[in-house]
């Protein structure tokens, strides 16, 4: 069916609005914020779509998904086959409709968006995920068969899980193994409750597990098993690496060391993996952010997240303190907005230089710095320079530090000539993803460096590709 | 996963070894390495060190000392009970070389994760002295293992109640001043002792390792919670350690740092005391356990 509307129409109809929880009730609660569009609103947004004859809006999309395609079929009312229209590209499209940046890929290339607000790709993209997944039907695609040969992938974060799923249905048997006693990667124990159910994440796993992969939780790889046994005694014919970019890094100023500080990577974890948030009902604590002041060093989608789990904790205060300006800061825009309709603080231009505690060891204040943005550095933003003088002190009893995480070193330390490059990531041949040891493939957060969801599982699919015509083909 | 329970035994009050299945881990374990076990599916994730493995049987034997709401609810653990999750082994191996003399000292359970460090010193050609200690006679734990592991074996008691009355530490000072040649020290306890034993080889230029018990989440140097400070530098204890040079380490920031939850754990504690058939229930996959276990069940109540 095409859209009964001339483009001069299509361009009058309002952005659809995202229904959301109220600010001052969810900024309590870890329920979903976003609550989804309704079917006539799903139906109104698709009728925006001009139906490019040149869809820029898949140029934008690290994946290609094809966008154009998939709203041509919500505006059918054939829910189902656009969501299988999605899948061909992106495995997860429940958890990328929600957590894409769209604002820099598909939707920032849409034709509309300089004029009009870009078509929601994003939430039709999570409509028609949600819908598949509420009629339960899940078209799986029938697996090859069976090869022989067996592939073990260490890491279950969206690179590990979606190149699982692509080579269970190339015919070879895929075990997942996975550090922690949860599946998901970031998805579970960084990215909270609140802008990703966790019952998603585990419908999605549920879905690779009924394709056949198995999965191992409780696995190191380097400690508990070696990536050379499992190419030895373990009979795997081929290992990806799909470890993320899990290290924390620290601010180096002094006091990082008094109890109340915290990496991103530790609250966040202790809220969403361990769900502290439900203490005592659940064992795993978190210090009683209740009516004291937090704040969260960083402005990446990491500083968001993290600041508004401690609002929901019961911060009385919850800042963000961010050394450059709003323009630099690399947060999804959603959530920017979502945190301040909040309540949430928006320190910028401020950088902390020290953390002061009491005689106990505990956290008191902070000492912060003012900043001005001087000359462009090697990123192209401009760098921040502290104002002489500007120096002061900030009252907090929590300090949590999101600014970023590196390459965790277990298992590039352990498999002798797997070469790396700065920084620890794995080395890989950008096309095919192959490491310098044979049979050894790596994709995701640990090739490139911290990046996005889409980007991971992109990577996870390109690897599995290649992982299968090495498997086929035997040629390395 | 689950790991099952395929043997109990009590040490000493609230001290227990457990054998557990874990084939995989029990292939790889080196002295000096530990797990991080979550006991059910609510539950936290908690280090403990692996006193021995079994790679035949692929059994590993951990030993637990109750002290608050998880290592309690553990003890309370039976044969053919399981574990929802245990990981490992993490950490560096302890580095075990032909030292000479090495004086390996353990401090309550202390003494658990020094064993096999110890024994493996002592499989190296070292003359091996432990001295074990607790505050109380039945707070010494692993007398006959740790007598089987050393060449000389010294106990003291806090009261004198077993052994020489006095502070492992002590026997420490002793040994040194008569004269005797020590080449390294290991020693394992709280974090008092820990800092004495330090303060004591120092003057003496004796090499001297601590292993060290920051309060841990994943194990795997993700979330920088174990941070301690050596020196001036932070090191992740679960993956640079968890032994270290005792002369390098600022015990003072690791005894803050560990006393970060003491509210809530003490609350967790008496909710569990006051209330343990949920926590109990989740172990033990049995449906009436009052009915089966009355005494446990009063026995936890009324502490
Ligand atoms: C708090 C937070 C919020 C984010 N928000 C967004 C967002 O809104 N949108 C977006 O697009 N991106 C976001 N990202 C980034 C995105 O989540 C990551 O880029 C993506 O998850 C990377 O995927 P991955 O599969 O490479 O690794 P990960 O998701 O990091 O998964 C790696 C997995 O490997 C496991 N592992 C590591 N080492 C071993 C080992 N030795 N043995 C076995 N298992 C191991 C880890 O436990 C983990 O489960 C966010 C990241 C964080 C931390
Ligand atoms: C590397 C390492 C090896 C250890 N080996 C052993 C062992 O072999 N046998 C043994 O009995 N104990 C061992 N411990 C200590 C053991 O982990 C704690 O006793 C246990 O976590 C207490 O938990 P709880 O809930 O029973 O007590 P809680 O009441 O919760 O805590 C009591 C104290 O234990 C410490 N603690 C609490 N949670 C953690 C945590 N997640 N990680 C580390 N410490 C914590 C804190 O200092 C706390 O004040 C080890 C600790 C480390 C770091
Ligand atoms: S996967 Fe992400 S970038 Fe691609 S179309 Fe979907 S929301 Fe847009
Ligand atoms: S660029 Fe925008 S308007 Fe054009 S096809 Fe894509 S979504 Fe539709
Ligand atoms: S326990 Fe998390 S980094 Fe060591």
């Amino acid at each position: 069916m095409n859209n009964p509307l001339s483009p001069k129409d299509r361009v009058k109809i309002p952005r659809q609005k995202m229904p959301e929880q109220e600010p001052a009730e969810r900024a309590h609660n870890f329920e979903e914020v976003n609550l989804g569009l309704e079917i006539e609103a799903a139906k109104r947004e698709a009728s925006r779509c001009l139906a490019c004859a040149n869809p820029k809006c898949v140029s934008g999309c690290p994946v290609g998904v094809k966008v154009k395609d998939f709203i041509a079929l919500v505006l059918n009312g054939d829910y189902l086959a656009a969501a299988a229209k999605i899948r061909e590209d992106d495995v997860l499209p429940a958890i990328t409709g929600r957590v894409c940046p769209q604002e820099d890929q598909c939707e920032g290339t849409c034709i509309m968006a300089k004029k009009f607000g870009a078509v929601g790709i994003g939430y039709l993209e999570r409509f028609v995920a949600d819908y598949e997944r509420r009629a339960g039907k899940i078209g799986l695609p029938p697996n090859a068969p069976l090869t022989g040969k067996k592939v073990a992938i260490v890491g279950s974060g969206p690179a590990g899980l979606s190149a699982a799923g692509d080579l269970v249905l190339r015919g070879h048997e895929v075990t997942v193994f996975e550090a922690l006693h949860e599946l998901g990667g970031v998805l579970v124990y960084g990215i909270p409750e609140f802008r990703l159910p966790k019952e998603i994440v585990r419908q999605e796993i549920d879905n690779i597990r009924r394709m056949g992969v198995r999965f191992e939780t409780d696995v190191v790889v380097g400690k508990t098993v070696t990536v050379d046994e499992l190419l030895g005694e373990e009979g795997y014919h081929a290992v990806l690496v799909a470890t993320g970019a899990g290290l924390p890094q620290f601010l180096g100023v002094p006091g990082e060391n008094l109890c109340g500080v915290y990496s991103a990577n530790e609250f966040l974890t202790r809220v969403n993996l361990m769900k502290a948030y439900r203490f005592p009902e659940y064992d795993e604590p978190i210090y009683d952010c209740r009516d004291r002041n937090v704040a969260v060093i960083g402005g990446g989608n990491t500083a968001m997240d993290a600041v508004r789990s401690a609002l929901r904790l019961g911060a009385k205060n919850a800042y963000i303190i961010y050394r450059r300006s709003e323009a630099e800061m690399p947060a999804r825009v959603e959530e920017v907005k979502h945190a301040k309709e909040e309540g949430i603080q928006f320190m910028l231009l401020t950088n902390p230089i020290e953390f002061i505690g009491d005689d106990k060891g505990w956290l008191k204040a902070a000492r912060c710095i003012k900043m001005e943005l001087g000359a462009p550095d090697d990123s192209g933003r401009r760098r921040p320079v502290p104002i002489k003088g500007s120096e002061f002190e900030l009252p907090l009893d929590v300090v949590v530090i999101a600014v970023g995480t590196t390459s965790n070193p277990l298992v590039q330390s352990t498999t002798p000539d797997l070469k790396t490059r700065k920084g620890g990531y794995i080395e890989t041949d950008p096309e095919t993803l192959k490491t310098s040891k044979r049979g050894v493939f790596a994709a995701g957060d640990i090739v490139t460096g911290a990046a996005t969801v889409i980007l991971a599982m992109g990577a996870g699919r390109k690897a599995a590709k290649a992982v299968d015509e090495y498997l086929r083909t035997g040629v390395w | 996963m689950a790991f099952r329970v395929v043997e109990k035994k009590t040490l000493g009050p609230d001290v227990v070894l457990f054998r557990i299945d874990a084939p995989r881990i029990a292939r790889k374990q080196q002295p000096g390495q530990f797990v991080i076990l979550r006991i059910h599916e609510s539950g936290e994730r908690i280090p403990l060190t692996i006193a021995e493995s079994n790679p035949n049987d692929g059994t590993i034997t951990l030993i637990v000392q109750g002290v608050g709401k998880t290592t309690k609810l553990l003890c309370a653990l039976d044969v053919g009970d399981a574990v929802s999750d245990v990981v490992g082994p993490l950490g560096k191996p302890s580095e075990v070389h032909r030292y000479g003399t090495v004086v390996v000292i353990g401090g309550g359970v202390g003494t658990a994760i020094a064993y096999p460090t110890a024994r493996a010193l002592k499989e190296a050609g070292n003359h091996v002295i432990m001295i074990i200690g607790g505050r109380t006679k039945q707070l010494v734990i692993l007398e006959n293992e740790a007598r089987a592991v050393s060449n000389e074996l010294y106990i003291t008691t806090d009261d004198g109640s077993y052994g020489e009355k006095g502070l492992v530490t002590d026997k420490l000072r002793q040994l040194i001043g008569s004269g005797q040649l020590v080449h390294l020290v290991l020693a394992i306890g709280p974090i008092p002792m820990m800092r004495a034993v330090a303060e004591m080889t120092r003057p003496h230029g004796i090499k001297t390792l601590v292993s060290l018990n920051p309060i841990m989440v994943d194990g795997t140097g993700m979330c920088g919670g174990c941070r301690v400070l050596m020196n001036g530098h932070n090191k992740f204890a679960c993956v640079d350690g968890p032994e270290f040079d005792a002369h390098q380490v600022d015990f003072d920031v690791l005894a803050k740092r560990n006393a970060t939850y003491r509210t809530a754990e003490k609350m967790a504690l008496e909710k569990f005391q006051q209330q343990p058939e949920k926590d109990l229930d989740l172990v033990k996959h049995r449906c009436k356990l009052e009915e089966q276990h009355p005494e446990l069940v009063g026995r936890l109540r009324n502490r």
